[in-house]
């Protein structure tokens, strides 16, 4: 057996980790500040009022500032999928093939053509045609993100394909099974609206600048109107699909549920923890240390938000591991032991699979065919030791989760602040509720990449789950070598990072009037 | 307010489009450039070959290595 270097592994997950949540810094200003961008100049089309374009124009130079710093920093990770990951890239070549290509074609052609127009065809197009063009930008990037979460979707849940042990592929079956994966689509929508209450506080929360300067004030009260509202409608979409996000995760990630509630011990008519404190002292699923210092829940409701059901019985850690508690289709639970047994009979199939091939045994091959896919779906477990490994890192997802939900409730009650002391006129006086709205912007980027940890740290050990773990999935490089380019990817971003800070931190000082020279 | 729209042209509206950019423009696309030149002129090429293409020639070959890595890998 090939053992690797447990650090390569972890270096790995290092630079994926790094790479993946600096791209994530860009993506979501992107997205949500498209939108409110567009919204504005739909206001100034609509209305004629030359305040809303200098509004709009605003925002795009700040769109096209995080645009160009952020564009391309995604390719990194296909860069580390071809070097890093080999062995997944193989696997899932046919599957990420195609949404892959069409996220390419869609984010090259679509962005490209409409932005150019969006920067370039002012007074060139007309007023609605540049509307146009601004909304298909904005329209182009969130179909970009689509396929990019198809992918990610069909990683957590591997559906509509087929593996195939001649090409050592999983070859794609059923495109639409893909494409409109459940857990694909909550996931979309979800991260979407996200990125939608992302955008809204950083427009909130550089426009209470302003005002807090006295300065653009009619600039400062347009962007707050339209992100408070845009960013109130946002965060109950966000509330609305996170709820199916959590019984998708329910139905096909249940160590993720569990360990994003610090649950253990399985419980019918299980309650959602509202407030707690997580026992430090409790290191593993199987000691005696009790799971929380204090907890407050809100009585049963994890199991209607799992499994839309009071009652219904919601698996902690320790009943994943041991199996034997029944399915919501009616059969029992397998436990850690039966899966791994699966897994390796799937990989000795494999094995024997390859010897009768090179024999020309066409009919032992059949054979071993059928076990190897009757067996398949366990396929990763074969590459577990102990049950541990199971387990993803339970205070990071607790806390990330937690984290994410008190933010999200948290910027609600700031937007409904800021639309009602707007509608009353007193906003621009209210000095500590401008204050907390710029205090916001960092929070919303802690929310919004405790969101991403959730989602990615939250399903190890797998890389594609139950099919294939980390350690199965990474390249046999040396652990040196991932470490120098994690530390080049640092030095890079952090550049990047602050170059954007910078130039928008200018921009912002210089402000509106600005755009209109 | 009516607006003074000239007939559109592709390759005008970029000429005068980058001609007239301003200083954050230009500032954006040197960024741009060098970014995308340390990422493909760089890192590509000497941080991050294809660990399967820079070792086989075919699909099969990195088929049988594959399925070896995963048989054997643990």
């Amino acid at each position: 057996m090939e053992l690797l270097n447990a650090s390569l592994i972890d270096w790995s997950r290092a630079q994926f980790a790094l790479t993946a949540m600096f791209h994530w810094v860009f993506v979501p200003l992107t997205l949500g500040l498209g939108v409110i961008m567009s919204i504005m100049e739909t206001a100034y089309v609509r209305t004629g009022k030359e305040q809303w374009k200098k509004t709009a124009k605003f925002w795009q130079t700040i769109f096209g500032i995080n645009f160009a710093i952020g564009v391309a920093t995604g390719i990194i990770l296909e860069f580390q999928f071809g070097t890093n990951w080999s062995n997944y890239s193989f696997l899932v070549g046919d599957i990420f093939g195609a949404p892959l290509a069409i996220e390419g074609i869609l984010a090259f052609f679509m962005e490209a053509t409409f932005i150019s127009i969006m920067f370039f065809g002012w007074d060139r197009v007309s007023k609605k045609a540049h509307l146009a063009a601004t909304w298909l930008t904005i329209t182009g990037a969130t179909l970009s993100a689509l396929w990019i979460l198809v992918a990610n979707g069909w990683m957590q849940f591997p559906t509509g394909m087929e593996f195939n042990p001649d090409t050592m592929r999983n070859e794609m079956t059923d495109f639409w099974a893909v494409a409109l994966s459940p857990v694909a689509i909550s996931k979309f929508f979800h991260t979407v609206f996200s990125t939608w209450i992302l955008g809204s506080v950083f427009v909130v929360g550089v426009a209470g600048w302003y005002m807090l300067k006295k300065r653009n004030i009619e600039f400062a009260k347009q962007s707050m109107q339209v992100a408070a509202i845009f960013g109130l409608a946002a965060s109950l979409l966000t509330a609305y699909t996170g709820d199916s996000s959590a019984y998708e995760v329910a139905q096909k990630q249940p160590m993720k549920l569990a360990a994003m509630e610090g649950l253990y011990k399985g419980q019918e008519g299980a309650g959602l923890i509202a407030v707690a404190l997580p026992n430090p002292a409790k290191k593993s699923w199987n000691d005696d240390e009790k799971e929380y210092i204090f907890k407050l829940e809100i009585p049963k409701a994890l199991s209607l938000l799992g499994y839309r059901d009071f009652d219904a019985f919601v698996p902690g850690i320790q009943d994943i591991i041991e199996g034997g508690y029944k399915l919501q289709d009616g059969t029992m639970a397998l436990s850690f032991a039966e899966k791994q047994k699966k897994g390796e009979i799937a990989r000795l199939a494999l094995a024997d699979y390859q010897t009768a091939k090179k024999a020309k045994d066409e009919i032992a091959a059949e054979k071993h065919k059928a076990t190897l896919m009757e067996n398949y779906p366990y396929f990763g477990y074969g590459y577990l030791d102990t049950p541990d490994q199971l387990v993803p890192n339970i205070p990071v997802v607790y806390w990330s989760f937690h984290i994410m939900v008190y933010l999200g409730g948290f910027f609600i009650v700031l937007f409904l602040a800021v639309i009602f002391f707007q509608r009353k006129d007193k906003l621009k006086d209210m000095k500590w509720l401008l204050w907390v709205c710029i205090i916001s912007i960092p929070l919303v980027y802690i929310c919004s990449q405790a969101g991403w940890l959730v989602a990615e740290f939250g399903r190890q050990p797998w890389a594609i789950q139950d099919i294939l773990p980390l350690q199965a999935a990474i390249s046999a490089l040396s652990a040196s070598s991932v470490k120098i380019t994690f530390f080049l990817f640092l030095a890079l971003f952090t550049a990047l990072s602050i170059a954007e800070v910078r130039i928008m931190l200018n921009q912002i000082k210089k402000g509106p009037e600005e755009e209109s020279k | 307010m009516s607006e003074k729209i000239r007939k559109f042209n592709w390759f005008s509206m970029f000429w005068d489009g980058f001609r007239n950019m301003t200083t954050l423009g230009k500032t954006l696309w040197i960024l741009v450039i060098i970014k995308l030149c340390i990422m493909f002129f760089i890192l590509k090429p000497f941080f991050f070959p294809n660990f399967l293409n820079s070792r086989f020639d075919d699909k099969e070959s990195k088929a049988d290595y594959v399925r070896q890595e995963l048989i054997n890998r643990k």
